[in-house]
């Protein structure tokens, strides 16, 4: 038998790492050119009134988008809220009692559908669901499309986490009489509770810059936020109308309404990186 | 009908024969034990008496049921979907296959140690306290000593004394093994079933574990599965070989050892096959 020769394999090897390399610098690449531009164009628009004052009328100097920063927060603060517990439990359900049921095969099914829907036809079906029936754009039905693309994220990330509980721990604490919930409540969550901290904060960063879903239910203001179950400003839906105008300080102001979401959620992603890197250890 | 039922029995008392030697009374009475994963029969017609306050060992190659049969004694087992057991398993008068057995009740009085140590995600001292808190009412003073308490049994209180609030599994292998020892005797149960105890620890640390299951039997019922023949042979005064999911031999660890009825207890024990 002859050898094959050497210097074809390595090579090989060679042209796959260069490849591989190439690849990834390309998707670097793009997300860093993202990064700097909108660092560069939104940082001037970034001043204390933008943080404090409500939006002014185009050539106007001094407007700021508060009522949008404090909308968004409200909507997503309320879609948080109603969205983690659900989508805890159904996480619950999914790992610890229908692993092999259809109801639970069912459920995984269509979480992960719902998963890849578009978010803007979540925006339509909250739209028809809610926004029709009573009338006019609401700031609930904002919140209510972001905790439904919540929901599935969290359940799945949730899933995921308790599976990687070992079942030998489960077992220990019920084999000292723990009874089942409290098993799942008292040892399982806390073995994956930076697991879920992760998944919760992923699904917060998620929906933070979500735009079509807040653009057929909340809608917009321009005024404060005085009741969240009036048309809602909020930070997207903003950008979305800023960027689009003829007028440069209002998209300079879209700019800096960009970064804000930008930098909220690095901050969200690089806290969930650093709270997984404490279950590794 | 009837025919079928003594015929049954008849087998029974056939079986039942050569474990009748273990004393008066047993503190665990199994008789006609069968065990499924579905639809694969992993135990068959197990009949074996579990003698009170001794310990007993079973043994036996990979895959021959030993921990599937004690697995039955708390029905941890039902936590899988798919696994059953049928047959009688008499504990207090009461059949522990019985759906109407208080689970919790259950495994209160019958612990468990398995092969790899798992403390929980929680300081050393709340591991022990764990078990304390869900069966018992006792005061903070109450529950300090009785930690202390099981710390001390479990031979591990020296270790941790100064240390409560640590991790648990910060702790070593062995030392975790000795907590979840402390955990599982802190609710007094009066069997303990140890299910490979020391095959993920060191030898140290096993012989630590050994020692205090000679010192644990005066007060509880110890049953351990082992693959180790020679921690068998020296823990135990009962010795059960199980081959395929049966009992094939089952006496006082002295005679298994030294004078085996059967050949094939004999061929494991000497090393032919297994």
């Amino acid at each position: 038998m002859e050898l094959k020769p050497v210097r074809i394999r390595i090579a090989r090897d060679l042209a796959m790492k260069v490849l591989a390399t190439i690849s990834s610098l390309i998707g670097i690449f793009f997300l860093g050119w993202i990064l700097l531009e909108v660092a560069a164009r939104g940082l001037s628009a970034l001043s204390l009134s933008f943080f404090t004052h409500l939006p002014a009328p185009p050539g106007m100097e001094g407007g700021g988008l508060a009522n949008a920063i404090i909308g968004t927060l409200l909507m997503t603060v309320l879609a948080t809220v109603a969205g983690v517990p659900v989508g805890i439990m159904g996480g619950v359900y999914l790992a610890e009692y229908g692993q092999t049921t259809l109801l639970g095969k069912s459920v995984r099914f269509t979480l992960n559908v719902i998963m890849g829907v578009p978010s803007i036809i979540i925006g339509l079906f909250v739209y028809t669901l809610i926004v029709l029936p009573v009338g006019h754009f609401t700031g609930y039905a904002g919140a209510f499309s972001l905790a439904v693309i919540m929901i599935p994220i969290i359940a799945r990330v949730t899933e995921d986490m308790l599976n990687m509980v070992p079942s030998s721990l489960r077992e220990s604490a019920l084999a000292v009489g723990a009874p089942h919930w409290k098993m799942i409540v008292q040892i399982v969550f806390r073995a994956a509770k930076s697991g879920l901290m992760t998944g919760i904060l992923l699904a917060v960063a998620r929906v933070s810059g979500e735009t079509a879903p807040l653009l057929f239910t909340a809608l917009n203001s321009p005024y404060w936020p005085t009741s969240i179950g009036q048309p809602t400003a909020n930070l997207t839906v903003t950008i979305y109308n800023y960027a689009m105008s003829p007028y440069q300080d209002w998209q300079s102001i879209a700019w800096g309404a960009s970064l804000l979401i930008m930098t909220s959620v690095l901050v969200m992603t690089v806290i969930a990186r650093f709270v997984s890197r404490e279950r590794v250890q | 009908m009837i025919k079928t039922m003594d015929m049954d029995s008849d087998i029974m008392n056939d079986q039942v024969r050569q474990t009748e030697q273990t004393g008066p009374r047993p503190k665990i009475t199994v008789r006609n034990l069968n065990f499924h994963y579905g639809n694969l029969q992993a135990l068959y017609d197990n009949n074996i008496d579990i003698a009170d306050r001794k310990v007993t060992a079973i043994i036996g190659p990979s895959g021959c049921g030993k921990s599937t049969h004690i697995r039955v004694y708390n029905r941890i087992y039902e936590l899988y979907r798919k696994q059953h057991a049928t047959g009688q398993i008499m504990f207090d008068g009461e059949n522990i296959l019985d759906p109407a057995v208080d689970l919790i009740k259950l495994r209160q009085k019958i612990g468990m140690i398995f092969q790899k140590p798992t403390p929980f995600p929680m300081s050393v001292f709340d591991n022990v306290a764990y078990g304390i808190r869900l069966h018992y009412r006792v005061s903070r003073h109450e529950l300090m000593d009785r930690v202390e308490q099981a710390l001390v049994q479990a031979a591990l209180w020296k270790e941790v004394k100064d240390n409560l609030q640590k991790p648990g599994t910060a702790l070593s292998g062995g030392q975790q093994q000795r907590l979840c020892l402390a955990r599982a005797i802190a609710v007094e149960p009066e069997v303990l079933l140890m299910d490979e105890p020391t095959s993920a620890i060191d030898p140290v640390a096993t012989a630590k574990i050994e020692e205090l299951v000679e010192q644990l039997k005066m007060d509880y019922t110890i049953v351990v599965v082992t693959h180790n023949m020679q921690q068998a042979a020296r823990i135990s005064e009962f010795t059960a070989f199980f081959y395929e999911g049966k009992i094939v031999e089952f006496g006082e660890t002295t005679q298994i050892f030294t004078n085996p009825r059967e050949k094939q207890t004999e061929d494991y024990i000497t090393g032919r096959f297994g």
